[in-house]
């Protein structure tokens, strides 16, 4: 056999800026999501947090799990934070450190959409992340506008679980004609560590929507937080893909989506579903992967 | 005997609505949350409605749009929360549109300490909003007193027609104790207006200082505006009407306050030292008062349940037979300039403050007046 093929090739860099010690819960897919997107952009960067997990995880001093400076901001104001600081290092003539706000549903879809979408709207230069557990978990599983219907939380308790789909984030964000947008899940490091190289190249706003299980908030085993996101995307309850100056490009197309039945029964929040619950999100899950296998086709490069 | 071992935030749920609330809207917030998650699982079962709302100036903007539909209606938040919410507070408090904002303070300013107490928003609760107002602000130190407490705001709210400040704390709010839940309780329905809806004006003083509020969707078609407005509503300028206006909805509760303040003593008949508190710090001054009592020092506690409108007669009253008084809060002392000036200036006033997030010791109140 060719020695040559034999050798390994490191896709993701191996300098580790997310350090241990982080005050996150066992299985957190947002500790996760940290380390790459870091391992990704370097240590040249600065991260400004709203009110969220990572407000918390990061840790009291002296247990900063980030290596770098952080702005932790008010609850609706990260995108608006990170365009004071991108437009403030501009201005002292720094054009090469990165900014990236990194908010949680919560934070981004709810009360942070307002400061988000003046950001894009003026396309300011940044990174805006949501690491998305779809629930205000910092606070108590308390339901979001990134909440999927059938979940239980604290204030969709189990007789009135939510009723409503998910809001389609990613699509408000196209809208705004951003430069970049990507769908990354922990469950895809090189695929995650790829589209956030990608977003350090491109100026103006880019938006990264990354999938981040919390077995918390999901009444999930701890041990399963990739395994569920990996699922999330071969059942196409969270689609791989990206928007680069309008144009859809899928990531990872699975050959044929597997029954969503196997990402929901996973997860304690979605037990108390019957048959025909389980139906309707089955329902759903295919007429919006098919409905973004048709963006692909029409929009796609 | 109906008792229940509940937190305070779980009495507060029960005492709303008991009061009558039925339309909630909210945000998640520390230390509060837990009042929210016992209104989504328990306003279905009385046919309220639950929403829950994406910040909190929706949720503050949505219990005025419910209760103008003639809901009683609450929001729960701390401190970030309820610094979002004070335009519409201002809107509210124009508009005259009851409705109950409960504030679980925290520490602050700003994100401060979300999981450990403070009463650092006593002034926000009167003056966060913007221009000439009053608004009333109550204060419970115990689970019993929350439940009971919350129903005096939902009432006052009604009566007033204003919205009402209810400033719990982290402490209070996550404390279990006993609830004796009341049999009876007074409840007070809002007026509804005697006119039809050809002749109904929403801010008629011929009525009365207080006008009656129809529901919207009720057939009356009427204007609401955070604008200076005449008795129909509609936006003016009129400097007169401007003065009757603003004069009118300040005085409606200044001249009402003997009927609005609420407050209770504690071995004060023979006291010479007065503790004054109000909230959790309550709770440890009461146990100061027996420690130096036990000393034989005869202190006595001035609880305020009613914040603003501010206790002024009561405490002028209580301070004239007083040698010093202590004011016991977990600020840097909010209420000191307020309290300073209802007591004879050769009483001594002295601050007890603590404001590191944990709660005031019954220690720390009995060294100071120790002290002298």
């Amino acid at each position: 056999m060719n020695q040559e093929k034999k050798k390994l090739t490191i896709t993701i860099p191996e300098e580790e800026i997310m350090q241990a010690g982080h005050l996150a819960c066992q299985g957190c897919g947002a500790a996760i999501a940290m380390r790459y997107a870091l391992k990704a952009l370097g240590k040249d960067i600065i991260l400004d947090f709203p009110a969220c997990c990572w407000s918390v995880i990061d840790g009291p001093f002296p247990y900063s799990a980030t290596q770098v400076p952080l702005f932790h901001t008010a609850f609706e104001t990260a995108a608006a934070v990170a365009s004071g600081i991108t437009n403030g290092i501009q201005a002292i003539g720094n054009d090469h450190t990165t900014v990236m706000a990194w908010a949680g549903d919560g934070g981004t879809f709810d009360i942070g959409i307002q400061a988000l979408s003046g950001a894009a709207e003026r396309n300011d230069n940044l990174i805006y992340t949501v690491y998305d557990n779809e629930a205000y978990m910092n606070t108590g599983i308390q339901r979001s506008s990134a909440t999927p219907h059938g979940a239980w939380t604290t204030t969709t308790p189990v007789k009135h679980f939510k009723k409503g789909e998910k809001k389609d984030i990613d699509s408000i964000l196209v809208a705004h004609g951003i430069p970049y947008l990507a769908t990354t899940s922990i469950a895809y490091a090189e695929d995650m560590v790829k589209k956030y190289k990608r977003a350090k190249e491109i100026r103006g706003t880019k938006f990264m929507h990354v999938f981040a299980p919390c077995p918390t908030g999901w009444k999930s085993d701890p041990a399963m937080t990739v395994k569920l996101a990996k699922l999330a995307v071969e059942t196409g309850v969270f689609p791989l893909y990206e928007v680069v100056n309008g144009k859809y490009k899928l990531s990872i197309k699975p050959k044929e989506l597997k029954p969503v039945e196997e990402y929901l029964k996973l997860q304690g929040r979605f037990k108390h579903l019957q048959k025909d619950d389980i139906d309707y999100i089955q329902k759903k899950v295919i007429e919006k992967w098919e409905i973004l296998l048709k963006k692909v086709e029409m929009f796609g490069e | 005997m109906n008792v229940k071992m509940v937190t305070g935030n779980e009495a507060a749920a029960l005492g709303a609505l008991r009061a009558g609330c039925r339309f909630y809207a909210g945000y998640p917030i520390t230390p509060s949350s837990e009042i929210m998650e016992n209104m989504s699982r328990d306003l279905p079962k009385v046919c309220g409605k639950f929403i829950q709302m994406e910040d909190e100036i929706a949720s503050i903007a949505a219990i005025i749009g419910a209760s103008l539909t003639g809901e009683k209606s609450m929001t729960a938040t701390s401190g970030p929360g309820f610094s979002l919410m004070q335009e519409n507070l201002g809107f509210a408090a124009m508009g005259e549109i009851p409705c109950v904002v409960v504030n679980v303070q925290r520490g602050g300013p700003s994100t401060g300490l979300p999981t450990r107490v403070a009463q650092a928003d006593v002034m926000q609760a009167r003056w966060g909003t913007h221009g000439d107002h009053e608004i009333i602000a109550l204060c419970p130190s115990s689970i019993q007193e929350t439940y009971e407490l919350i129903i005096d705001a939902f009432n006052f709210s009604e009566i007033y027609r204003t919205p009402v400040v209810f400033l719990m704390d982290e402490a209070l709010a996550h404390i279990r104790e006993k609830l004796v839940i009341p049999e009876n309780v007074t409840i007070i329905e809002r007026p509804k207006p005697k006119d039809g809806p050809k002749d109904y004006k929403p801010f008629d003083i011929n009525v009365g200082d207080i006008p009656p509020l129809a529901n919207f969707g009720s057939g009356y078609k009427y204007h609401i505006t955070g604008l200076v407005h005449d008795e129909t509503g509609f936006p003016t300028d009129d400097p007169q009407i401007t003065t009757d206006l603003l004069k009118r909805i300040t005085t409606k509760i200044s001249k009402n306050s003997s009927k609005i303040v609420k407050t209770k003593t504690f071995m004060t008949d023979d006291a010479e030292i007065l503790l004054i508190s109000y909230g959790s710090s309550v709770r440890a001054a009461k146990e100061s008062v027996l420690q130096l009592r036990n000393d034989n020092i005869k202190v006595g506690l001035l609880q305020l349940l009613t914040i603003w409108p501010f206790p002024s007669s009561v405490i002028h009253e209580i301070s004239k037979k007083m040698k010093r008084i202590y004011l016991v809060e977990m600020n840097l002392g909010q209420l000191y300039a307020e309290t300073r000036i209802v007591i004879d200036s050769n009483i001594p006033l002295i601050k007890v403050n603590r404001i590191d997030g944990e709660l005031i010791t019954p220690c720390e109140i009995s060294s100071k007046v120790k002290e002298g």
